[in-house]
């Protein structure tokens, strides 16, 4: 069922890339999905993963206008004459335990404003986050935790 | 092309070109790779996929239109990974944080105490 979703998505996507939706470059475009995913069969394994698409909708939007946000206040920045950084790096405590929740974490965090993840500990227990102002990392970390930690424990589980 | 759609596409390039400049004086401006790869990797994210917006929206053309929007998603999903991996490689060669650093607890938990 899930392998079906992902061919037609697949599908779609390559209809976006190519740019034409004609039933001949459809076609096309399944025959190369099914190949695609025949090739990396074996790294696929069905996950489990419970999606609440609302969620996830919700996920994306607050996302959108996290990311404007992040680009305003960068640009902001830059145009001051005088620069006032504190920048640093911190260490978030992950709840998030799973390999797909932590990369969609540190992608959205990279996104966000004033904030770039750096890597993840060997543990997998801290994310390692540099921030442009990080006098107050206590509340760079709560805001994370219950904004985008929490919107995808609820999107994903 | 109309006006009606001149006018978005206008200010979609204006403010496209606006965030793409910006992220270049940042890159100029910020004091260490750190805090450069911030300017690069959100202000380039939005200008440059305004910037497709508006050629997609131009073109008045679905076709141009979708593939514009996949390259957009193609840099929010890989502009995030390019600066990490950056930061992280800079980190690992001991590339210093800039002086105005007030906190550095990569290898460490929470409270600073080093990890293993």
């Amino acid at each position: 069922m899930t392998r079906l979703v992902v061919l037609l998505l697949f599908t779609l996507v390559w209809a976006a890339i190519t740019g034409s939706f004609t039933a001949l470059n459809l076609g096309f475009g399944l025959v190369l999905s099914g190949l695609a995913l025949f090739l990396i069969r074996e790294n696929v394994q069905p996950s489990g993963i419970a999606i609440r698409p609302l969620k996830v909708v919700a996920l994306i939007l607050l996302f959108l206008r996290e990311l404007a946000l992040s680009a305003f206040k960068v640009a902001v920045l830059v145009t001051r004459p005088k620069m006032n950084l504190k920048p640093g790096i911190f260490a978030f405590p992950l709840r998030v335990n799973r390999d797909f929740e932590i990369t969609l974490l540190a992608n959205l965090i990279t996104l966000t404003p004033g904030t770039l993840s750096v890597d993840v500990s060997d543990d997998r227990r801290f994310l390692y986050v540099h921030a442009l102002d990080c006098a107050d990392a206590e509340a760079a970390i709560r805001d994370i935790a219950d904004g985008f930690e929490a919107k995808i424990l609820e999107a994903f589980r | 092309m109309t006006l009606w759609l001149a006018i978005p596409v206008s200010i979609l390039l204006v403010a496209g070109s606006t965030f793409s400049v910006l992220a270049a004086l940042g890159l100029l401006r910020l004091p260490d790779v750190y805090t450069r790869m911030h300017a690069a990797s959100k202000a380039g994210t939005v200008g440059s996929g305004l910037l497709l917006m508006a050629a997609g929206l131009g073109s008045q053309d679905p076709a141009i239109l979708v593939r514009a929007f996949a390259g957009f998603i193609f840099f929010i999903l890989t502009a995030p990974v390019s600066a990490h991996l950056l930061a992280r490689a800079a980190h690992l060669a001991q590339v210093p944080l800039t002086k105005a650093s007030v906190r550095d607890d990569y290898g460490r938990d929470a409270n600073g105490d080093r990890l293993k």
